[in-house]
């Protein structure tokens, strides 16, 4: 068992910290359908997560939960260590975790810049009125505000579609703004819906390099989902793998890798 | 310069003005219709209610003064006070916001998630809630309004004579411009500048434009739709007050002022449901074509010599018909987004 407060050091040597996010028996259902069967498991500080499984497993429901989309019936989400109430999907963006969708859902009638700018909305706070008289304390928020989407919009290398509506974008371009967008809230943890779907396999190597880039380069926590156990098992630090909707592994790439159960559910193995 | 030009032109001035009344009310629609997917067909009625409840607070009216009369058998009508012009408008923007936070919290919270029709239905079951809430609280009768900053300045009424001299000196025919149209253009102006601004450079602005965008996305960055709901029906609240305003103040408040949204929903074909600017190029065509329509087609030196025949009467049908057009060749409008269907 890793150890509940100090974190571990990774291969490549990485610290990773306390405990950020902790699921603790999560039970998810659809009418009579149990998506998410009695799952535990947690997000450290500053480690890339993985959470795989075969399709039907369970794991956008997952995100789902984490990100206040779907409301668990049992069990109980702890975050940054204390126990967190019932909320909504806006409200848990508020708290610091950032999200992507798997389907791509950017704001097509706008450009990418202005895509990106949305993300940087939780971090606004100066009232309407002097906003609007766009004086003072309003501009230099919305100066910094820029800067930092600039930053992310270098590091991402998408300065060349800065100003391109996002409808005319290819889809794999889109995922890198949506990753932009959710960068730019400089989220404590960030959720990434199968990031990779869909793309071709130079793509997949760019994706790849960007999350690590950004675990490294600002030390973002981020948990990601993934069905492609090839590109997983090279990004993550820690995997869960899930089939049926319940946990049937959990540990480093290595381990996972090992485990019969997981072995099986990749596989195919008849369930009883 | 022939004569049938020269007032051809003014009937395409004061068309122009017409356009910019029908205008203000298309506004209203395409702001919620953009942010929520609902088409809002209480829009006029909210016209209505926003004049009555500024006439009302001006002159100081006890709202539900008749119920308040049937129950206790009291005869109270009138507090006995007349109240500023601003600070009934002001008062009067509390209660479009009052009225905003109520439409989202007891109707369209619980209609997340339906089909548009249904939400349609739900604002016509509005649209007729709203009619009988402002006659028991203000009742029925026409009233007269009167804007005024003070004694003197108020909205002005009928000709400008700088104009009708200007092109008297020019033409040898004096035009004859409204100024009640012409204070109207310039206030919808500021009002759209404003929209635009807002939109554009707030924070709220731009939830608003990522809550019309996809909603979803919209969650994920930390927007409350509930809260930008409020704020659109609000917005379109205040644009529904100041059509109210202008319209009332040019054919007195009546009912019949809720009918004027009958003459947005061809505003609303041309330029398209979801564009702001289509708003007010589809109310300035509609107005200009109408008045220039009817001038040709009812004058026995155009239209007669032409076609034989003269027409009366056809702003009534015109508004429409070319509605009608647009929905067989663009049914986008000019400015809506191209409607297409994935397979």
């Amino acid at each position: 068992m890793l150890d509940q407060t100090e974190g571990y050091v990774t291969a490549d040597g990485r610290q990773i910290g306390p405990v950020v996010m902790e699921m603790k028996n999560i039970t998810l259902r659809f009418g009579g359908v149990e998506a998410i069967k009695d799952i535990s498991f947690d997000i450290r500080e500053g480690e890339i997560r993985a959470i795989i499984g075969p399709n039907g497993a369970g794991k956008s429901s997952m995100l789902n939960v984490i990100s206040g989309f779907y409301v668990p019936q049992e069990g109980q989400v702890f975050y940054k260590g204390a126990p967190r109430p019932q909320m909504k999907p806006f409200e848990v963006a508020r708290q610091g975790i950032a999200r992507t969708f798997q389907n791509i859902a950017l704001f097509e009638g706008m450009s990418v810049l202005d895509n990106v700018m949305t993300g940087r909305l939780t971090h606004m706070k100066t009232g309407l009125f002097s906003q609007a008289l766009w004086r003072g304390k309003a501009e230099a928020e919305e100066t910094a505000n820029r800067e930092v989407a600039e930053k992310i919009i270098d590091f991402l290398e998408i300065q060349a579609i800065r100003k391109t509506p996002v409808s005319r974008l290819p889809y794999g371009l889109k995922k890198r703004v949506e990753l932009a967008r959710a960068l730019v809230a400089e989220p404590s943890l960030l959720l990434l819906d199968e990031p990779m779907a869909g793309m071709n396999v130079e793509e997949k190597e760019d994706m790849s390099r960007f999350i690590l880039d950004v675990n490294d380069e600002f030390g973002t926590t981020i948990a990601l989902i993934e069905h492609d156990m090839g590109v997983v098992m090279d990004l993550s630090d820690r995997v869960v793998v899930m089939d049926y909707g319940k946990k049937i592994g959990d540990g480093t790439p290595d381990e996972v890798r090992g485990n019969q159960a997981v072995i099986d559910a990749y596989l195919g193995v008849a369930h009883d | 310069m022939p004569e049938q030009l020269v007032y051809a032109m003014e009937v395409s001035l004061n068309g122009l003005m017409a356009g910019v009344m029908y205008a203000l009310v298309a506004l209203g629609f395409v702001l919620i219709f953009k942010a929520s997917g609902i088409f809002n067909f209480a829009q006029g009625v909210m016209a209505l209610f926003a004049a009555m409840t500024l006439v009302g607070i001006q002159t100081g009216q006890v709202p539900f003064a008749h119920m308040i009369n049937a129950i206790f058998g009291t005869k109270i009508h009138h507090f006995g006070w007349e109240i500023h012009s601003v600070i009934a408008i002001v008062l009067t923007v509390f209660v479009m916001i009052a009225l905003a936070w109520a439409v989202q919290r007891f109707i369209f919270k619980h209609l997340v998630g339906q089909e548009p029709i249904i939400l349609f239905m739900a604002t016509i079951g509005l649209a007729y809630l709203l009619e009988g809430v402002a006659d028991l609280m203000w009742n029925s009768e026409i009233k007269k309004l009167d804007v005024c900053l003070t004694d003197g300045t108020c909205l002005p009424q009928g000709i400008n004579l700088a104009i009708d001299e200007a092109t008297y000196n020019i033409f040898g025919y004096g035009f004859f411009i409204d100024n009640l149209d012409i204070t109207a253009t310039i206030i919808a102006i500021i009002l759209v500048a404003a929209l635009v601004a807002f939109s554009q450079y707030t924070k709220q602005g731009r939830a608003m434009r990522a809550v019309a965008d996809d909603h979803q996305a919209a969650l994920s960055v930390g927007v409350s739709l509930n809260y930008i709901w409020i704020l659109v029906w609000s917005v379109a609240g205040f644009v529904a007050l100041v059509a109210g305003i202008m319209w009332g103040a040019k054919s007195g408040v009546q009912f019949s002022l809720s009918l004027i949204a009958l003459k947005a929903l061809p505003v609303l074909m041309l330029g398209g449901f979801t564009s702001i600017p289509g708003a007010i190029v589809g109310g300035l065509i509609i107005g200009v074509g109408e008045k220039l329509f009817e001038f040709f087609m009812s004058s026995n030196d155009l239209a007669g010599a032409l076609f034989g025949f003269t027409m009366n009467a056809t702003e009534n049908w015109f508004a429409y018909v070319l509605a009608l057009i647009f929905l067989v060749f663009r049914p986008q409008g000019l400015f809506g987004e191209k409607i297409i269907e994935r397979v």
